[in-house]
């Protein structure tokens, strides 16, 4: 593992010297270094346990530090609302108040993860699965669920929050976010920027496209791959042949990481490490998230076609919220007042989603024509003059 | 402002290619907004394989100019990102066919920002797309693709067609806050014109002073312009086909025939107005674009004239497009591209009396 001059004489890649230079702080070589731990990385057991080092599926140069309490109980109470939020928003959709919802539930660690790993400077790459990750940057909830209830189709200010529009054209977001880092490089700031994935998305062309520029470009971007198992109903066999997603990094000249996407201080150790040295000149990074989505793609999918129950009742077992309250329970961070007083927290959000979705949004139908152009084009103007007067029309009729 | 004058090497010349132009109005904006940046493919050491860029690198830094992986998604989707994040990225696409990758990130994400954020997020980028035929180019070298980006609400197209129009409207394109599909007629690149650039960077900050709000400064570039006057028959065009309608009008003058040649500028916005005024005068018009016809920019004008104009008309409107074909090979091109032969004979067709009556078939 230790890098020898002779090795080192004996390479044929192109230079990657931030990567060098990286390895080489951890005392490893460059291939040991792009190239994933042998499994993954977890700190915590399904149990809650913290796993001994040795268990931890970490190899030299790959040893993560345990978060300290604090960030996970702050991270853990984003848990809390952010199943709370799926699980709302899954009966709204049923009840009819909401038009679509392709939940996370079973997935929130790594959602919450993608969001607190990032400073207010940083910016995320969301997308339409990633609603708890933008909740957790901290976008007022009614405003992320505009586009699901379908009034329009980005509810909130991706500049003001640093957070992008959730993209639904798989993985397009990915070059979005090595874009917006290049311009943070040129403006002289240190912004890290992270763009969220599904396993299905890394089979897309864009995913190769910035991983390449990312690379080549030595630009302070993370990708972080939520490989929950299926795209729709396309299980991750047919995506891919590689060892994992993570392995993929390494062709590119980049950092791949696969971790534990359901233990909640694994995800923060990692995408933690990740960042800082993103934000020193030590990027991009891939990091593989290893988890599952517990509900049907959207309701309009029937998940039964294409799983088992007992798949899915084995993941039930490695639930991230069960995880890391047995984890803070036992070490005597949580206690039933906080746990009180984060479930209010989390029911205060639900309750307040149920009412804005029980009230019919106020439309503004000439809007459609307000936002195509600086100046609407004369075309625009007449189409707008027209639905006005169908408007004015039906007013008078009613 | 001041240092624009001093960014190329040119400006004494009184002679300007268009490519020249185009390299001008880069270099100027340049100078002026350390947040434009130009990328794509070759365009930094070897300045482009049309040279549109040449110099940049040299002149403003690898940071403001350079290459980028070749992968067209990949510019126009990191394009969208640098926008977000506050740059003024002039992105080429080193040949219309060649954008075909990049149209997701385009139709899917560049043109729809700002509608989708109310606003909040426009995408100040430039896509500079060489296009068109007529200079023996292979296989996928020829496309005239305006017609995908005149379809996708949310896109400016633009297409100069003198050397004059080039300077001014890519430089107003890079500021205006929409994107602009900058469509570029490869066959005009080497055309020349007597003017210098200092005339024309005066002209340009002349008129970008007497617009008032940055928002209007965009649309000051959004007029056709009558390149011909005349009082028979109005030719109305865009890019590389204004030449070839302007040697037809030529040629039908020596008939004896009036003809006023429309030149379009920009796709979108479009300048109806000043379509229909020319054509209300005449009473005659033809539509000249050299893509494929069906549902094309060129079948969108002659619905819009036919609607607006139908009480001036002494005949209907025709067209004359390229065949539905996918474009030839170099060696039959001219079989396909609009000529002013075709043009003629259209001019001919359009009804002058009773007699001459007849259908495109030529079977009355
Ligand atoms: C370019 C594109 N193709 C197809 C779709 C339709 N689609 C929506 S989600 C999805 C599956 C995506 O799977 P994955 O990337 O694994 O993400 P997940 O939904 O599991 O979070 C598909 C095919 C799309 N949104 N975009």
């Amino acid at each position: 593992m230790r890098v020898t001059a002779e090795q080192d004489a004996d390479r044929t890649t192109t230079e990657v010297p931030w990567a060098e230079q990286s390895a080489q702080s951890f005392g490893i070589t460059i291939e040991d270094y792009l190239l994933p731990t042998h499994g993954r990385i977890q700190l915590i057991s399904p149990e809650g346990a913290l796993l001994p080092v040795e268990e931890q599926g970490s190899t030299p140069g790959h040893e993560y530090p345990m978060p300290d309490h604090e960030t996970l109980l702050n991270a853990y109470r984003q848990l809390v609302i952010g199943r709370r939020v799926n699980d709302q928003n899954h009966a709204l959709v049923r009840q009819g108040r909401m038009a679509v919802y392709p939940s996370s539930h079973g997935q929130e660690a790594s959602e919450v993860a993608a969001a607190l790993c990032l400073d207010a400077r940083d910016w995320l790459f969301p997308t339409y699965r990633d609603t708890v990750a933008v909740l957790a940057r901290g976008v007022a909830p009614l405003d992320v669920m505009t586009s699901f209830r379908g009034d329009w189709h980005c509810g909130y200010d991706p500049i003001e929050h640093r957070t992008a529009a959730q993209s639904t054209p798989l993985t397009t977001q990915l070059l979005h976010a090595v874009g917006l880092a290049q311009a943070a490089r040129l403006k002289g700031e240190d912004t890290v920027v992270l763009g969220m994935v599904g396993d299905g998305g890394t089979s897309e062309g864009d995913f190769h496209e910035a991983l390449n520029f990312a690379a080549v470009f030595k630009l302070p971007v993370i990708f972080f791959v939520q490989n929950n198992k299926y795209a729709i109903s396309v299980p991750i066999a047919k995506q891919t042949a590689a060892p994992s997603i993570a392995h993929k990094a390494v062709g590119y000249g980049v950092a791949g990481e696969r971790v534990d996407g359901n233990d909640l201080a694994a995800l923060l150790a990692v995408l933690g490490r990740a960042v800082s040295l993103c934000r020193e000149g030590g990027g991009p990074f891939l990091v593989e998230a290893d988890t599952y989505r517990m509900q049907a793609h959207t309701n309009a999918d029937d998940a039964t076609r294409y799983r088992h129950d007992e798949e899915v009742a084995e993941w039930q077992h490695k639930d991230p919220l069960k995880r890391m309250r047995s984890y803070l329970t036992e070490a005597n961070v949580l206690n039933d007042d906080v746990e009180t007083e984060i479930t209010e927290a989390a029911e205060n959000v639900a309750r307040g989603l149920r009412e804005a979705m029980s009230v019919q949004p106020e439309l503004h139908p000439l809007e459609l024509f307000d936002h195509v152009y600086t100046v609407q084009t004369p075309q625009l103007a007449a189409q707008r003059a027209q639905l006005a007067e169908e408007l004015e029309r039906e007013g008078a009729g009613s | 402002m001041s240092t624009a004058t001093t960014t190329t090497k040119s400006t004494k010349q009184s002679t300007v290619t268009f490519a020249a132009a185009l390299n001008a109005a880069l270099a100027d904006e340049m100078a002026d907004n350390d947040m434009v940046v130009v990328c794509g493919e070759d365009v930094g050491t070897l300045g482009g394989v049309f040279r549109i860029t040449e110099g940049l690198t040299q002149q403003f830094g690898e940071s403001r100019c350079f290459d980028t992986p070749l992968a067209e998604s990949g510019i126009a989707g990191t394009a969208v990102g640098m926008a977000l994040g506050g740059a003024r990225p002039v992105i080429e696409m080193q040949f219309d066919a060649f954008a075909y990758p990049a149209f997701e990130q385009i139709a899917s994400h560049i043109a729809k920002m700002r509608n989708r954020t109310k606003g909040r997020a426009p995408l100040p980028i430039t896509i500079r797309v060489p296009y068109g035929g007529g200079i023996g180019g292979v296989e996928h070298h020829c496309d005239s693709s305006e017609s995908y980006y005149a379809h996708t609400p949310g896109l400016k197209v633009y297409t100069p067609a003198t050397v004059s129009d080039a300077y001014l409207m890519l430089r107003a394109a890079i500021r205006l806050d929409d994107p602009v599909v900058f469509m570029e007629p490869k066959k005009l690149y080497w055309t020349k014109s007597e003017v210098s650039l200092e005339e024309l960077r005066a002209e340009f900050e002349a008129r970008w002073a007497k617009v008032e709000s940055a928002r209007d400064q965009g649309e000051a570039w959004a007029r056709a312009s009558v390149a011909r006057t005349g009082d028979d028959v109005t030719l109305v065009t865009y890019g590389p086909s204004v030449v070839t309608c302007l040697a037809a009008a030529e040629a039908a003058a020596q008939e004896g025939r009036s003809v006023e040649v429309v030149d379009l500028r920009t796709i979108n916005p479009l300048d109806e107005d000043t379509v229909a005024a020319s054509v209300e005068k005449t009473g005659r018009a033809v539509v000249v674009a050299e893509p494929q016809g069906f549902a094309s920019v060129a079948s969108e004008l002659v619905a819009r004239i036919q609607q607006r104009c139908f009480h001036s008309l002494a005949a209907p409107v025709l067209r004359v497009t390229g065949f539905d074909i996918p474009y030839p090979a170099p060696m039959l091109e001219k079989y396909h591209l609009p000529n002013v032969d075709r043009i003629l004979d259209a001019i001919d067709d359009l009804q002058w009396d009773e007699t001459a009556l007849r259908s495109p078939e030529g079977v009355r």
